[in-house]
């Protein structure tokens, strides 16, 4: 019988087969994918493919973390600053499950991510082997795919779909399961990229009409706004999203994981929107007539209330995933497709416009946030240092170029709002799933990715103390990250809250510290401390300027305030200031 | 306030390992209750065809349809009211073979319900009926009274009243990439 064509291959005759093991196949599918750093930790299940990555360490670098959740995020960090797959790889039983945080961040942020996990031998399936557990079952809700192999003859066809699949379209992680007769198994080899699934529809098609229609109602707006995501980076639709904003003169605001798309000090960037956005997107979200959403998919934290969320606005929302449209928000016009396409197609049909009275009203609500509360986290006058004007440190000493990973909390809201971002995928920060130990794994992907970049950490003392554990992996791997501890020796956002709705019961939120210094300085990575103002010039200086990795732990006010925000249930234009 | 229609959801799917711990996922997730599920080869070769029962407002289904076709290896999922099909379920009952002679009327039952008779042996007999969930309700009721020794039914099975062209789609897959 012959086989049904399920996916589409590009054909490569020059590539002769050869007779070699399952698990050489897997080092060569991921040279043939332009694989040249990985993150993993071995283990039995997974020895063979080690045993070949032994052979190949002169093509590809195998970065050993100390966790495998490590490894995930590294490989995040890896592809967030790339744009390309981040590759992470563990044994069987707990190694595997240690990749789930990373995996459910990857999907939830829409992260290209291939893991590679190892397996027991296909004839100890389902007997409770040592190390056995069910990776691809465990997997199936925070996979965009996943795949048990049992064959090495599948191999070839499984990478090359997984790698296809991670990367095409709305991106995410894709987990491939070898059990471990696979990867000893011998089999001829030949490896053909993927070009298409005949189930799978990566990007939809843009309907004219439609376009057209959302054009129309651009142009005849007399406030539009747009909230962009996420989706114009790895559309790398950047240039086009700001030959559109110019020339419709809209004014522009972003999603946490949009930032950077546009650089902040671009005319028409109003900030960030969402729970502690910027005064004047999340107000004006309520006054706009048109909502233009751009690759971004009204999450709740962005959003606020539902049913007090730009009912007045016609809302225009430009999509990849179908199953975005009208999933939180009831759309007008929906342009579903790839966002570069959809906003080059878009432009020639915009009128040139300004719209300076309705940018005005953006400058004035910038203004009173700016008295309220920007100038007392970025110029305080109090005892105490905040954590803004490190951020404000920060952006001094490396103009706005760096890359800015952050983890989870209210080092994060402030980072995010306070980090001058000159150049796009700039900030690499946990968003949907809000994962706590990211940044300091994400950072050394990052950094691996773009040795070129700067590349600094900002971590609460909380989160840092998740994932401490890769300063291993930075001395090890000597990765010349700047981390920057933010230590208010609480878990500061989930105090603000305790603070605010729970009546000051800090229920386990307060933190008793070891000596980070020693820490870092242990793992033989240069290290300094400041608890005063006048020495935090010098010291975000010092840190810039050193080679290598450079911890910097700066004493923060204990319980300082991330504001603006929009408490739970309160809609956008409900904002607090204080 | 309860909005929810009761609708049957097609799904044609590659036949791949795993899809059924990734669709029953998606309902799960949010709490959905299925209230029948059957999965089989379909019309096209290699292509299986998933029928679920589920209770739910128009506006959740059709975000369930959205999550649905999102996996990689659904080809094409549909949600339908009653109207729109035409469906079959399908139930086996077990019984004592005594009562053929003992309980006249359980003849009747079976020739009115227009159920068939499989199987019979000394020991036991075995009914099948095929039809709609009320006919199938009312035999188990009426069948009940004698003592069932087993009872099984399938899920639905449905077809629909307008074409479905899936066949078209997955000959045109390869032609827009």
């Amino acid at each position: 019988m012959k086989a049904t064509q399920t996916i589409q291959k590009e054909t490569n005759n020059s590539q002769v087969t050869e007779r070699i093991s399952g698990s050489e196949a897997v080092i060569k599918c991921l040279l043939a994918e332009g694989v040249d750093i990985l993150y993993g930790y071995p283990g039995g299940a997974i020895m063979p493919v080690y045993d070949e990555l032994y052979k190949y360490q002169d093509r590809i670098h195998h970065v050993m973390t100390r966790h495998e959740q490590g490894a995930t995020h590294a490989a995040q960090g890896y592809a967030r600053i790339s744009g390309k797959v981040g590759v992470a790889i563990a044994t069987s039983g707990p190694g595997a499950t240690n990749l789930i945080t990373g995996i459910a961040d990857a999907q939830i942020d829409s992260t290209p991510m291939v893991c590679i996990t190892g397996q027991v031998g296909s004839h100890l399936l389902g007997s409770d082997a040592f190390q056995e557990t069910d990776i691809v079952g465990i997997s199936t809700p925070v996979t965009k795919w996943n795949h048990q192999i049992t064959k090495a003859s599948q191999i070839p066809e499984v990478m090359a779909k997984a790698f296809y699949i991670a990367r095409s379209g709305r991106p995410g992680p894709v987990l491939i399961d070898i059990t471990k007769d696979a990867q000893f198994e011998e089999f001829d080899f030949k490896y053909e990229k993927c070009t298409g699934i005949r189930s799978y529809k990566p990007v939809p098609k843009t309907d004219e009409a439609t376009l057209k229609a959302a054009a129309e109602a651009i142009n005849a707006a007399k406030k539009p706004f747009i909230v962009w995501g996420q989706g114009v980076i790895l559309g790398k639709a950047e240039d086009a999203f700001k030959a559109v904003i110019e020339k419709a003169g809209i004014p522009s605001a972003w999603t946490i994981l949009g930032a950077s798309a546009v650089p902040t000090s671009h005319p028409l960037n109003v900030g960030m929107v969402g729970m502690h956005g910027n005064y004047a997107p999340n107000v004006l979200t309520n006054d706009c007539d048109v909502l233009i959403a751009i690759g971004m998919r009204f999450d709740d934290r962005v959003t606020g209330n539902l049913a007090s969320y730009a009912k007045q606005a016609k809302i225009i929302h430009f999509e990849i995933d179908p199953a975005e449209v009208d999933k939180n928000v009831k759309t007008d016009i929906a342009v579903l497709g790839d966002a570069k396409a959809s906003l080059e197609a878009l432009l020639p049909l915009l009128e040139e416009k300004t719209h300076q009275e309705w940018h005005q009203r953006f400058k004035d609500l910038y203004d009173v946030e700016y008295e309220k509360v920007i100038k007392h986290d970025l110029y305080p006058t109090k005892e105490g240092l905040t954590m803004g004007e490190v951020l404000k440190e920060i952006n001094i000493q490396t103009k706005g170029d760096a890359a800015i990973v952050s983890d989870v909390g209210q080092h994060q809201m402030v980072a995010c709002r306070y980090a001058n971002f000159n150049k796009t995928k700039s900030n690499i920060t946990s968003g949907g799933l809000g994962t706590m130990g990211f940044a300091l794994p994400a950072a050394i992907g990052a950094k691996m990715a773009a040795p070129d970049r700067e590349v600094v950490a900002i971590i609460g003392d909380g989160g840092y103390q998740m994932t401490i554990q890769e300063l291993g992996t930075i001395f090890q791997q000597k990765t010349p990250v700047k981390i920057v501890v933010l230590n208010n020796e609480f878990l500061g956002m989930v105090r603000q809250w305790q603070q605010l709705f729970f009546e000051k019961r800090y229920a386990s939120t307060e933190m008793v510290n070891p000596d980070f210094v020693a820490i870092a300085k242990g793992y033989s990575i240069a290290a300094n401390k400041v608890t005063k103002r006048e020495d935090l010039k010098e010291a975000v200086k010092t840190m810039m300027e050193t080679e290598g990795p450079y911890f910097l732990e700066v004493r923060v006010e204990k319980e300082g305030n991330v504001f603006p925000m929009i408490p739970t249930g309160a809609s956008v234009s409900e904002i607090r200031l204080e | 306030m309860n909005d929810n229609i009761q609708y049957t959801v097609f799904i044609y799917t590659e036949n791949n390992i795993g899809l059924l711990n990734r669709i029953s996922a998606i309902f799960q997730r949010r709490h959905i209750n299925i209230e029948s599920i059957n999965s089989s080869a379909s019309e096209i070769e290699n292509v299986s065809k998933w029928t679920i029962v589920v209770e739910l407002s128009e506006e959740r289904i059709k975000k369930i349809i959205g999550q649905l076709e999102k996996q990689v290896e659904v080809i094409k999922a549909f949600y339908h009211t009653e109207d729109d099909i035409i469906y079959q379920e399908s139930s086996i009952f077990k019984m004592r073979s005594a009562l053929l002679f003992e309980e006249r009327q359980i003849q009747n039952i079976i020739k009115e319900s227009n159920a068939r008779i499989v199987t019979v042996n000394r020991e036991f007999f075995v009914i099948e009926k095929s039809g709609r969930k009320e006919e199938i309700d009312m035999l188990s009721r009426e069948l009940s009274v004698f003592g069932i020794m087993q009872y099984t039914r399938s899920g639905r099975i449905a077809v629909t009243k307008d074409e479905m062209r899936i066949s078209t789609m997955l000959r045109e897959a390869f032609l827009h990439h």
